[in-house]
């Protein structure tokens, strides 16, 4: 069953009969997602893509059930909607939008202190566990089912690292983006400590980039907790100091942002570092074979 | 977004934070007219003229070619002409703008702040921004200002103070107090020092800003306590809620190139390399530009397409990128998963073929849906392309075309 979703998960989507969640939301389905319904205010009592739609997230748990929550709702709303999923305890939100403000993202994880709930992302591109549920919008064929787990701050960086494990000739347990925003749910240890203390993941693959300390944090825990091998590769050995690449996280402010410390960091915790990004298959595989 | 002083120094102003007064001009003339005026309502000669450029070190920088300083005093209005000829039109070369240095389109005409008086003046230093490890905003500030603050952070750790915001309740007064003790004030200082802070935070807050620094923050021989100058960055997310700020853009401190692809939704850096890419996803994006580099070569821009790699954007990629002389290999690098890669290949010789006489090697890297479809269109197109699926073979090409 790996980790965060699985076929027992019940998913509604927020945002559901908007141009992305309406697309994601079927190829969701299509893949085989147990997707009950989903919520867009004031469309509440319509069917969309035959599932029923609701005007609050409170009207889809009462009715579904529902116990996770993706968000396709446009940044300027986003924050909103996450608190919203978090006040009925929705166990799993997974926020796929991008530019949301960052002051509205300290509120949300200020609402999250003490709640049950668990938000990946935003900016991400979901977490799949394979051949089970995709509560996100990578494309699901990659992720031939298997036995490696992997954590990434980026999207079609994990699509690379989930296909050449799958060329080396292993699978996926669950992949979780976590997304590339200054201030995300859950951080690069905590999705590591779920993969470490799952019993069908034997590896874990470890993306990150420049910017902040979630890597060296994530490195640390795995010094002291390490049971099974992992992949590290840090995105952005080039970038340029005080420049956002792309996503709003990205960006070294200090010496311990770059690429170059965080590598130094994973590799004395004990993580295999690769410095190329086509590297990340083979390393998995070699590792696994010790 | 970035913004000058003048105009963030305009924001703090609508949050009642008190700033050194100046007049903002762009010719010789009005900064004449703007000195008189400083001069009467100040009721003293000198003043400062300060050039706006998005960088700092402005006051230790120089024109390019002679020995005027961005930041100079002048106490008469022949001073003042002297400086703003000498400033206007330049090149400012300080150390955070490397050697090319920035154009000065405007300066500030700025009250004297080291104006005579009852008591001592003080510099110190204060800035807030949000420290992504606890999710919160944070007040740092030191009794050392008008310096390097990195330079004390390393030198004197001690002398630098946090003061984190608990996002449910915001700013206290108990904060404000204590940060207004720990930089010694007492009597008004300390009442204004409160205040300012308190403003500061709301102005922070107000208009979105992901880094404020007030670096010198003043105290007056009168004790008043005022921003001499402000860095403000804005989050650019939150620009949408902000109109009125978003359009303070001044696009001239921009990479022209840069602006171009922001009008094609094109996440688009410059860098110096001479190898061009363009990828799908700005972890990809940064991972390629890493995987150039082991290659032998150097990235000279980061691309980042977004989820449509389509004819018009590979095109709109092709043109920005080869704008740069010094782009020896373009490498683009996609991959494809809702996208199809026959669709992004179609794209690339549809680009191409418009483009005509294009001179360098293009490298093709496209994996995911409908890889090896893509690879046989590219490899039949007859065009000076060449194709990889694996990311190790693309590293193979680059490593080639540079050598």
């Amino acid at each position: 069953m790996a980790v965060l979703v699985n076929k027992q998960s019940k998913i509604i989507v927020q945002g559901f009969t908007g141009t992305e969640g309406t697309f994601h939301a079927s190829q969701m389905i299509e893949y085989g997602t147990n997707v009950v319904g989903g919520v867009t205010p004031g469309k509440g009592g319509s069917t969309h893509l035959d599932k029923p739609v609701f005007n609050t997230v409170a009207d889809a748990v009462k009715a579904t059930g529902a116990n996770v929550s993706i968000i396709f709702v446009p940044p300027a709303f986003a924050a909103d909607s996450i608190i919203e999923a978090a006040s009925e305890n929705i166990e799993l939100v997974v926020c796929i939008t991008e530019g949301i403000p960052v002051q509205d993202m300290v509120k949300v994880k200020n609402y999250l202190q003490g709640k049950t709930t668990r938000l990946i992302g935003p900016n991400c591109p979901g977490v799949i566990t394979a051949g089970e549920a995709k509560v996100g919008i990578m494309p699901g064929f990659i992720f031939k089912q298997g036995r490696i787990g992997i954590v990434s701050k980026s999207g079609t960086l994990t699509y690379e690292a989930a296909d050449q494990v799958v060329k080396a000739g292993l699978g996926i347990s669950t992949a979780i983006g976590i997304g590339g925003d200054p201030i995300i749910g859950t951080p690069t240890v905590e999705a590591v400590k779920l993969l470490m203390n799952d019993p069908e993941t034997d590896g874990i693959i470890m993306i990150g980039e420049i910017g902040g300390s979630m890597e060296a944090d994530a490195a640390r825990w795995i010094k002291d907790n390490k049971t099974k091998p992992v992949v590290g590769f840090i995105a952005g050995q080039t970038a340029p100091p005080g420049r956002r690449m792309g996503h709003a996280g990205a960006i070294i402010g200090g010496a311990e942002d770059t690429a170059e410390a965080k590598m130094k960091i994973m590799a004395e915790c004990g993580i295999s570092v690769v410095a190329s990004p086509a590297d990340i298959g083979k390393t998995i595989a070699a590792a696994l074979k010790k | 977004m970035n913004l000058h002083e003048y105009q963030a120094k305009e924001l703090l102003k609508k949050y009642n934070v008190p700033v050194q007064e100046g007049i903002a001009v762009d010719t010789v003339m009005a900064a004449e007219e703007a000195y008189r005026q400083i001069k009467t309502q100040t009721n003293n000669n000198f003043a400062v003229v300060k050039a706006q450029i998005h960088a700092g070190g402005r006051g230790k920088g120089k024109i390019e070619g002679s020995e005027q300083r961005g930041v100079a005093v002048g106490k008469s209005v022949e001073d003042i002409t002297t400086i703003a000829k000498n400033i206007l039109g330049g090149t400012l070369v300080t150390i955070q703008t490397g050697a090319a240095g920035k154009k000065v389109n405007k300066i500030l005409v700025a009250q004297d702040v080291y104006y005579p008086g009852a008591n001592p003046v003080k510099e110190f230093y204060l800035s807030i921004l949000l420290d992504r490890a606890t999710g919160q905003n944070v007040i740092m500030y030191s009794t050392e200002g008008g310096m390097d603050i990195e330079e004390v952070a390393h030198n004197t750790p001690e002398k630098i103070f946090k003061e984190w915001v608990h996002p449910g309740g915001g700013l206290q007064p108990f904060q404000a107090r204590k940060i207004a003790f720990n930089l010694g004030l007492s009597g008004e200082a300390f009442k204004n020092a409160v205040k300012f802070v308190t403003n500061l935070y709301n102005a922070y807050l107000g208009v979105d800003a992901s880094m404020l620094e007030i670096n010198p923050l003043f105290k007056t021989s009168d004790e008043k306590i005022i921003a001499v100058d402000c860095k403000m960055n804005l989050d650019d997310n939150a620009l949408m809620r902000h109109p009125d700020i978003a359009a303070m853009r001044d696009i001239t401190e921009e990479d022209p190139t840069e602006v171009e692809a922001g009008q094609y939704n094109l996440n688009f850096v410059k860098l110096d390399g001479n190898v061009g890419c363009m990828v799908n996803g700005a972890g990809l994006a940064m991972a390629t530009m890493d995987m150039i580099k082991l290659s032998g070569g150097e990235p000279a821009n980061f691309l980042d397409v977004g989820g449509t790699a389509n004819a018009q954007t590979v095109e709109a990629g092709f043109r920005i990128i080869m704008k740069d002389p010094n782009v020896k290999a373009i490498l683009i690098n996609i991959f494809g998963g809702i996208v199809r890669c026959d669709r992004v290949a179609a794209g690339v010789i549809e680009a191409y073929n418009k483009l005509g006489n294009i001179h360098i090697p293009i490298i093709v890297r496209l994996q995911g849906t409908n890889a090896e479809e893509a690879k046989k269109l590219i490899d039949e197109s007859g065009l000076k392309v060449q194709s990889a699926i694996q990311l190790s073979e693309a590293a193979e090409l680059v490593k080639k075309a540079v050598a």
